[in-house]
């Protein structure tokens, strides 16, 4: 048995929201230089300079990289011989909180979705995952919300084909087209229920962009990844949308066992302003 | 590169092409979803002899940037501060553009309505780096809340910008560059 503290907890919690948004993804930032070196149109070229420089920029004057500091999810993977001591809920809260304001960041979340009112920084999202041993795994995914609002969930039939959950996913972002600040990562979910699948596709994203961990995905996701890949960058979208052969920087797709009767398929995507931060305690 | 300055005059506005790179120089204000309904509700109420009365800023020849900007860091002019979607204010656009709105700044497309009363009243509307809000911050010299302070990173913000990088993404005759 392993105990820790809630104080520890909202630190913790208040460090990853810092470095999540002041920080770009190591992954991210090589994906987005990798796709400068190869990128062939002047604009989408220019656009992608201005990203890295972004970064760069966010980093060194502690500005958030994107305005919208998101909405804050955060995911655990709480082992089963960690106690927690004092309210795990609290701790998470009050960290994302202490973050949020310590950076300057935007306080984007409304009490009300109907109602709307006086934006603040919380709740935040809290997903968790049980898990062998005596560890804990806290990971915040700060989520811009105008790629959020593209988020699309089919209810394909068990017998659909796969050439047709291509197309969804390829329609999915033919349909963000510009808006969405392209290049995007094309986080997917198969499998679960509805809900679970769009959880799968928002964990999809927290995987590094470099080349998927040998031998956890099966070869047909693998190839699927790869096919999508470059039939997205085939679709002349490019950075902010204005042409170019950098539409995406990585296709992450997760699967998870599901009922005889359905098929379901998620398809969350992120800007390229792809925030995460993960530490094990 | 060429530098435009505000107010924008409309013949100055008539020579912007679509997919031509500007900088842009002078004031302007931020405004996004909830911003958009009170503006458009207070014009509605000054309608007439008095319009605009209502109105946090003159609508006439202003361009508004759709940003809700983060929090302004001490020691900083203002947070980070890059565009949102755009297309969420196409709904309130027609009638802002109609009543004297000259250019708006975002990212990504409008609707067929918005670009028709871009070409009707001879308006732009410009796009600028989207998800670069640490990198725009340094062209923002001034910055202040004009109005709707309540509501947080949604209220109206007067900025003065220099050299804000900008790419014409919809020009007066309604040419997009989508």
């Amino acid at each position: 048995m392993k105990i820790i503290s809630a104080e520890k907890i909202k630190n913790t919690v208040a460090d990853l929201c810092l470095r999540a948004n002041l920080v770009l993804r190591k992954d991210v930032l090589a994906a987005l230089k990798l796709a400068y070196k190869n990128e062939t149109d002047k604009r989408a070229g220019k656009i992608l300079d201005a990203i890295i420089k972004n970064a760069a920029a966010a980093e060194k004057e502690k500005l958030a990289i994107c305005q919208d500091t998101g909405l804050p999810c955060v995911f655990l993977e709480l082992g089963q011989d960690v106690k927690i001591k004092g309210d795990l809920n609290k701790a998470i809260n009050k960290g994302v909180e202490l973050g949020y304001k310590k950076g300057s960041f935007r306080n984007s979340i409304i009490k009300d979705p109907l109602i709307r009112g006086k934006s603040g920084y919380l709740p935040a999202l809290i997903y968790v995952d049980l898990a062998p041993g005596n560890k804990l795994k806290l990971t915040v995914l700060p989520k811009g919300f105008g790629c959020e609002n593209k988020t699309q969930l089919k209810m394909f039939l068990p017998t659909t084909e796969i050439t047709d959950i291509r197309k969804f996913i390829l329609d999915a972002v033919k349909t963000a087209g510009p808006d969405a600040c392209p290049p995007y990562v094309v986080g997917v979910g198969i499998g679960g229920s509805a809900d679970y699948a769009c959880l799968l596709a928002k964990k999809a994203l927290l995987r590094s962009l470099r080349a998927s961990p040998a031998g956890r995905l099966q070869a047909n996701v693998v190839k699927l990844e790869r096919d999508l890949f470059k039939e997205i960058n085939r679709l002349n979208i490019g950075p902010m949308g204005l042409g170019g052969k950098t539409t995406c920087l990585a296709v992450n797709i997760e699967t998870y066992p599901t009922h005889i009767a359905g098929l379901p398929v998620a398809v969350n995507i992120s800007c390229h302003a792809l925030r995460s931060s993960s530490v094990i305690l | 590169m060429k530098k435009i300055n505000l107010p924008l005059e409309k013949k100055e506005i008539n020579k912007l092409k679509a997919g031509e790179e500007v900088f842009l120089n002078g004031i302007i204000y931020t405004a996004r979803d909830q911003a958009h309904k009170r503006l458009v509700s207070a014009l509605g109420k000054g309608i007439g002899g008095d319009r605009g009365k209502e109105m946090p800023f003159d609508i006439r020849g202003a361009v508004i940037y759709y940003c809700g900007p983060a929090k302004t860091p001490k020691g900083k002019i203002i947070g980070s501060c890059g565009p949102t979607t755009s297309s969420r204010m196409d709904a309130f656009t027609p009638i802002l553009l109609k009543c004297g709105l000259s250019g708006m700044i975002g990212k990504g497309k409008r609707s067929l309505e918005v670009r028709q009363a871009i070409r009707k009243y001879k308006g732009v509307y410009f796009l600028t780096f989207a998800g670069c809000g640490a990198l725009l911050n340094k062209y923002i010299k001034k910055a202040g809340i004009a109005a709707y302070a309540d509501l947080g990173p949604e209220a109206v913000y007067k900025l003065e910008v220099e050299d804000f990088p900008l790419i014409v993404g919809i020009d007066s005759k309604g040419n997009s560059v989508y």
